[in-house]
Order: C-alpha cells, then structure tokens, then sequence
C-alpha cells in the first residue's frame, strides 16, 4: 500500500457530550487499498470516532476530507452516498425480510413504476456469488448463520458505498473458521482497492488481517504503526499506557499479606461459567486490594458478574469463611456482604432522576426489604453524612443524581455500598470518565477502605492505576486467568507482558 | 416450500376452508353467490378500513381513530349532500382529503414528536367522534341520484349473486393494497420499518415520510370506509361504528400479521374478513343464535392467532439459537 494516497482523512477531530470531551485532537488517516485497525479500550473514543465518520455523529472541530474534498456527513444515508458504508455487530439487516430484499431495500429494480423481484433476485445472485456465497436469496435473512448475515451486510454496504467500508466488531460472534473465511473476503475488497476500518479487540485477529493501526486512549490518539514493524508488547503497551511508570508502588511493602491463600476468609475456587470466563481461583483476605488486569473482552468485567451473582457459575464452588455459598443472585451476594460498583455508570449504576440521597440509599433499602422503607430523615441523614466524608459536590442531597458530574456520581455509588458496610467490594473501572481530581480522591478512598479491613476487587484499564492501588493482580486474556502478581512483581512490565504472552500464544 | 413468516397465512387459509365446508354441510344454501355477494356487500367497508389497518400494523403501529373517522365522515357526508344540497362526488372528494389530511397530521406527531402511536390515534379517535357529533347528533337520511345510483349498480353473477358496487370497490382496495404492499418501495419501506426501525434507519429508509405516508393511506381509507358506510345505511349518523377499528384490527390479526410488525400480508387481512362475514352469515342462517356468538368466537380466534404467532416466534427464536450454538 503506497502511503501516498489517502482516501480518508480526519485532522484534529474534536466531539465533546454535555461538556466532558469524548475526542479530542484525533487524527487519522486511511489510505485505499489497506485494511486499518481501530483499537482501544472501552471509552477510548472509537465508537465516537467511528460515529463521526459514517455520519451519526457531527463533529464540533476538525476537518474530514474524503477523496481530497472536505465532506461533513450529516447522516448515515448521506454517508453511504459519499462513499461510506458501515458494518455493525448486530443491529444491521431485517431478520423479517428475504436476502434479496435486504440487500436492495431502498434502490430495488422497478419496471413500469413496480419492484421487478425476477431482476432483483437475479442481481443478488449474482452479487453475493462475487463473495463466494451461493444461497437461496428468497429465503428469509433469520434462516442464515450471523456469518452469512455478516457477508450480506458486507456485500450491501460495499455495493452501496463503495470506497470505505467500516466493520464494527465484525468478528464478536463468529468462529474461527468463519472470521477466515470473513477475512478473505476483505482481503480481495483491500485489493480492489477499498479503504477498510476494522474495531476488533482481538489481538490476534488485528494481526492477521490488518495492514496498519490507530489506538486511540481516553479520547486521544496513541498513535498509527505499521503492523509489520509493531511488535506485540508494544501495541499492548500503546493501548493500556504506561507513561505513568515512575508511580511508585506503595504496597510492597505488604508481602507479609501474601502468606497462604488457605486462610482467606472470602475464596473461589474452581469458578467459572463456560463462553464467559474459564475456572479460576481467586482469594481476598481482609484488607487487601485485588487488582484485575486484562484487555477488553478478557473477561474481566464477567469475573466480576461472576463474583456478584449476576451471572450464574457452571462450575467450582464460592467459600465465606470456610463455609461454601450460593451466589445465585446479585441480592445473595449483597446478603453475603458483598458490593459491585459496575463499569457502565450510566445504565447500570445510577437511577438518573433519583436523589442523590435516594442513590445512596437504595443498597441498604434493598438489604433491609422494600417492606420496611427507611425514614426520609434517616435516608437523609445518611446522605448528608457520606457527601460530607466522600466530598461529593454539590453537596445538595435532594438533587437528581444525573446533574452531578461523573466522579461525584461515582463517588455516590461507593456511598451506596459503604452504606451496606460491605465485607467485599468490587469496583469495575471506577475512574472511568472522571476527571483528575476525582480520580486521586477515590484511589485514596480505595486505600482507606483497603486499611479499614474492607476486601477489595478493582477492575481497571488502566495499568498505572492498578500497580498503584493493588497488593496482587490478576491477569486477563482471552476469557482465562493467566497469571497472578504478587508484592514487588506487581509493575505494569510484568501485566503487560503476561498479557503479552498469552495472546502471543494463542 | 411454505416461509415460516406465511405461515399464519396459511393456516388462517386452511381454518377459513374448513369453516365453509361444515357450514356448507349443515346449510348448503351458503355456497350460492348470493350470500357469498352479500357478505363481501355487508362487510365492504370494513374490509377497505382493514386495508389502512393493515399497512399501520406492518410498520409496528396502530390506529384507534379508524372508527370514528368512519362516523365523522358519514355525518359530514350526509349533512353536506343532505341539508347542504352539495353534489354528492364533491362531497366525497372533500372528505377524502379532510380524512387524508387528518391522518397525515397524525403520522407527523408520531414520527416527529416521538409520540407513541397508540396515544395520537387515541387523541385522534376522540377528535373525530367529538367532530362528528358537532355537526350533528341526529340521523341524517341521505337521497340523492346518484347515490341511489351507486346503490342501484350491480353486477348479476350466475347463481343469482350480486356483485355490488360498493363489495367491488372493497376488492378493488385489496387489489390495490396488495400491489403496494409487494410490489412499492413505498410498501418495502413498511415492512423494513416494522422489522426494525433502527435497523431500517441505518440502511437508509426515509421513517419520517414513510410514517406520514402510513397513516395518511390509514385516514384515506377510512375515510373511504366512511364513504362506503354511507352509501351502505343511506344515512350519517355520528354514534355509529363505535369500535369499528377493534374489528378492523381483530381481522388483520386473524388473517395472520403480526401484531409487532414486520410480517402479514394484504390477502391475509382479506381472509379475515371473510372469516369474520362467515360466522355472522352462520349466524343468521342457524336463527336460534344470539349474534353476540360473533364476538365469542371472533375472541376465540383473535386468542388462538396470538398464541400462534408466539409459538412461531418462539419456535424461530430457537432454531436461531440452535444454529448459533453449532456455530459455536
């Protein structure tokens, strides 16, 4: 692939929601005739990145040039007659229409002012042959495999657009035979010369079929390599960021935590549930901070369900002091004294046009049974105190929880579960969204919390945060606990490459 | 091979065969076409509303205000021809429009005020009963030439049947409607729509003028229907067809579209409102039958169709997962 012909080209693309930028300063390039990864972890601002380029999203700064001629796409069909066509994991073609409609919805064949089927079918034959797919394209979309739907969607878009071609997870469900076969596919589209963007988080998968990549971090961009020259540790390395390295880590000190798992009051063993994360041991003693490490899709936020009852183990068994328990619901965990803060704060965490103090309160209301309601004065009482310990601003406790920025939302979700005074508490990226300040302050929460006996579980992306916070970590990949850090071998070095090495291997 | 998305169709075919059959076993006098020409005559305007009901429940939709715009344009027809002394053809054309216009606006609220259907057709329902009782609570006879010489026009078919103006204009409207439907972007656009509206967003469907289009063919027809009625009873009156759209809706469902959208054909809602002509025929033929028995059964069959198609989509559902787990 020359470098010298971009096809796409994005300068400075900035995209902010409500006032927290989700992109700043992005600047990407895709050249036709190259297959170009998108990577980075979950918020990095691909999806954003993405959105802007095939329409769904305006940009607030930037400048996007298609073809050297600067285009602002102001939706997705206006995307699409630009050239632009766009792959999505799931929500893609009509299950309730046949193949051949799917693939000329909106510019089928007419003949006298009336949809021509005879020409129609005849065109998607021929069409989906190009692909190597010879299926009966009467049939109806629901009656093939999510592969075949994929080369469907594949063959409308390419028909459709015809320069860019933009796969969002494309691969999420399909086998490995099938990813091949996907992947020669787009291969014969690279060397027809189409400009391809591929968002997978499958390491292995980004090297195979890919010619360069972008990584992009908390909105930023990383950088652009080539793949042939990018070894893997680095790539790692540019997704998860280590710039951060001469933290030093206060906790190593603790070794003498690190005596026999045996006596942990709170273990797993054997844990696992089959597609979601592989059996695996895991203790937390009193006071100590467990850290996850891993990429997206590792398996690091289903440790977690796992963990809190929300999914249901198939198999080893989950000990509290010594006695085995049944973790069949996220309501037993929290009877077991257990709480989970999760990733997706907006969805699964707040109820929005709640109070501050209704949010705060719900943990313990829930504990307590719905039939014995906490007094208003209480609740508020309740509140009033952690706004005042936890420094959550305003320090309003009658105002809708959605109004607060993100790290005094967070910081209202750990209120939640301190409420509870839990034995375990596991947090799934807890920085996530917030801005530099909040994020020192709840680290040091973590640290206080950790020094008053409590156990905790901290799932993050962000390596630096871990090393900090965490006295061993469990290291992620591809849906396994691969290795366990303890004391001083605690060091992003040591993550990344057990990271590293797994995906090498597999 | 039969698509599992006809199936409903096809067995709502089969139980409508059946049924004739054992009422021609018991009363052969129902297989002349003289009760075949009456059913399609007493049914023609709700079949043509049936049509409009049709297309809204393919996009994912509703429309209650069917029913009532059938009794505002009756009134408004009778009054005008009646009392007003306008010419009837003028009369219809102005109610059509009237009729096109008022479910236009309703198709742009929801589309563009993000209001769900059930609730602007509701409104609309109301609107049009309340409109219609404002020009006139009374009966209003209707005579006129013309209109005595639409009544009068028929068609003799042997056997002794009529084919009637108004059971041919009813056939004329399913015709049309299955044309569109099949063989219109227009009607792809519907079906994408009520598959999956994101979806169908995403692939480029204009929602917004294709949603207006639905519920302006929807007002249309009804006021179509309306016109039909009052051709059919001679007269306006505003207290009638109350719950005019619940059949409408019940012979849609019966003639095997489904009720979240999607799938259905124009033929099936045809069917059922010939399954619906059936018993009320049967009814009348047997004479010790409260015509309430209508109603019973037309229950019984709504019910059986639901739990159908749940079985249809539960059984798809299953076979999709099956075949993900092979994938796997």
């Amino acid at each position: 692939m020359a470098e010298s012909n971009p096809l796409l080209e994005a300068r400075g693309i900035g995209k902010a929601f409500l006032g927290i930028a989700a992109l700043e300063g992005v600047d990407f390039t895709l050249n036709s005739g190259e297959i170009h990864a998108l990577l980075g972890e979950n918020g990095a601002g691909k999806s954003t990145l993405i959105k802007i380029l095939t329409g769904v999203y305006s940009r607030d700064r930037g400048s996007l040039h298609l073809d050297g001629a600067e285009v602002t796409p102001a939706s997705v069909a206006d995307a699409q007659k630009l050239g632009i066509g766009t792959v999505y994991q799931e929500v893609n073609l009509l299950e309730n229409l046949t193949v051949a409609e799917n693939l000329y919805l909106g510019r089928q064949p007419r003949r006298f002012g009336m949809i021509d089927k005879r020409e129609m079918r005849r065109l998607s034959t021929a069409l989906l042959s190009r692909y190597g797919l010879d299926i009966d394209v009467d049939a109806l979309l629901s009656s093939y495999s999510v592969a075949i739907r994929q080369i469907i969607a594949i063959a409308r878009a390419v028909d459709l657009s015809g320069k860019v071609l933009v796969l969002d997870e494309p691969t999420a469900s399909l086998d490995s035979h099938e990813v091949e076969t996907l992947f020669a596919v787009l291969r014969r589209l690279r060397d027809e010369g189409l400009g391809i963007i591929i968002i997978t988080h499958f390491l292995n998968q980004v090297y195979a079929v890919a010619d360069r990549v972008t990584v992009l971090r908390n909105g930023r961009l990383v950088g652009t390599r080539n793949l042939s020259e990018l070894p893997r540790l680095e790539l790692i390395s540019m997704m998860l960021g280590r710039e951060l390295q001469q933290i030093t880590h206060e906790h190593q000190a603790t070794e003498q935590t690190v005596a026999t798992t045996q006596d942990a009051p709170i273990r797993f063993e054997g844990y696992g549930k089959r597609g979601s994360v592989a059996p695996f041991d895991l203790s937390v003693r009193p006071g100590e901070v467990v850290g996850i490490a891993g990429l997206l899709g590792s398996g690091r936020s289903e440790t977690a369900f796992l963990m809190f009852g929300i999914d249901r183990a198939d198999s080893g068994t989950a000990m509290v002091d010594g006695k085995p328990i049944s973790l069949s619901s996220p309501e037993s965990a929290i009877a077991q004294g257990f709480g989970f803060c999760p990733e997706e704060r907006k969805t699964d965490g707040i109820i929005g046009d709640f109070s501050v103090a209704d949010n705060i309160a719900l943990a313990l209301q829930a504990r307590q049974g719905w039939a014995k309601p906490i007094p208003a004065r209480e609740k508020l009482a309740l509140a009033e105190s952690f706004i005042k310990s936890l420094d959550i601003r305003p320090t309003d406790a009658e105002k809708p929880i959605k109004l607060l920025s993100g790290g005094n939302q967070q910081k209202a979700i750990l209120a939640r579960w301190l409420a509870t005074g839990p034995r375990l508490l596991i947090l799934d990226e807890p920085t996530r969204g917030i801005d530099i300040g909040a994020h020192a302050e709840i680290l040091k929460m973590i640290e206080r919390l950790c020094a008053e006996g409590m156990s905790l579980v901290v799932i993050s992306s962000e390596l630096e945060e871990l090393t900090a916070v965490a006295h061993r970590v469990v290291v992620l990949s591809d849906r396994r606990h691969v290795a366990e850090l303890t004391g001083s071998q605690v060091t992003t070095d040591n993550i990344l490459q057990a990271i590293a090495s797994r995906e090498e291997a597999a | 091979m039969i698509h599992s998305r006809n199936l409903p169709f096809v067995t709502t075919l089969g139980i409508f065969v059946l049924a004739y059959i054992l009422c021609v076993v018991q009363f052969p006098n129902m297989l002349s076409t003289r009760v075949i020409g009456n059913l399609l005559t007493d049914n023609a305007f709700l079949g043509i509303a049936a049509v409009g009901m049709t297309f809204v429940i393919l996009s994912g939709g509703i429309d209650l205000s069917i029913g009532s715009v059938i009794a505002f344009t009756s009134v408004f027809v009778a009054v005008m021809v009646g009392s007003l002394g306008v010419h009837p053809l003028v009369a219809f054309a102005a109610v059509l429009v009237i009729s096109t216009i008022f479910g236009s606006a309703m198709g742009a609220m929801i589309r563009y005020l993000g209001i769900p259907p059930f609730v602007v057709t509701l409104a609309g329902m109301f609107l049009a009963r309340g409109a219609a009782y404002l020009i006139s609570t009374e009966s209003v006879p209707i005579a006129h030439p013309v209109i005595d010489a639409i009544q009068g026009f028929y068609f003799r078919v042997p056997g002794g049947g009529r084919l009637t103006a108004l059971a041919m204009l009813m056939l004329l409207v399913f015709v049309v409607g299955a044309f569109v439907a099949a063989r219109t972007r227009f009607g792809a656009n519907i079906y994408a729509i009520g598959g999956n509206q994101q979806s169908a967003e995403l692939m480029g469907v204009p929602i917004g003028p294709t949603t207006v289009g639905i519920y302006a063919l929807s007002g249309f027809l009804s006021g179509l229907a309306g016109i039909a009625y009052t051709l059919y009873t001679s007269s306006g009156y505003s207290l009638a067809t109350v719950g005019v759209e619940l059949d409408a809706i019940a012979a849609v469902v019966i003639g095997g579209t489904l009720l979240t959208g999607g799938v259905g054909l124009v033929a099936g809602t045809f069917i059922g409102i010939l399954i619906q002509g059936l018993i009320q025929t049967y009814i009348v033929f047997d004479g010790t039958l409260s015509s309430w028995w209508t109603k019973i059964v037309i229950g019984i069959l709504l019910f059986v169709f639901i739990v159908l198609q749940r079985g249809i989509i539960w059984y798809s559902d299953r076979r999709l997962a099956e075949s993900r787990l092979k994938e796997v």
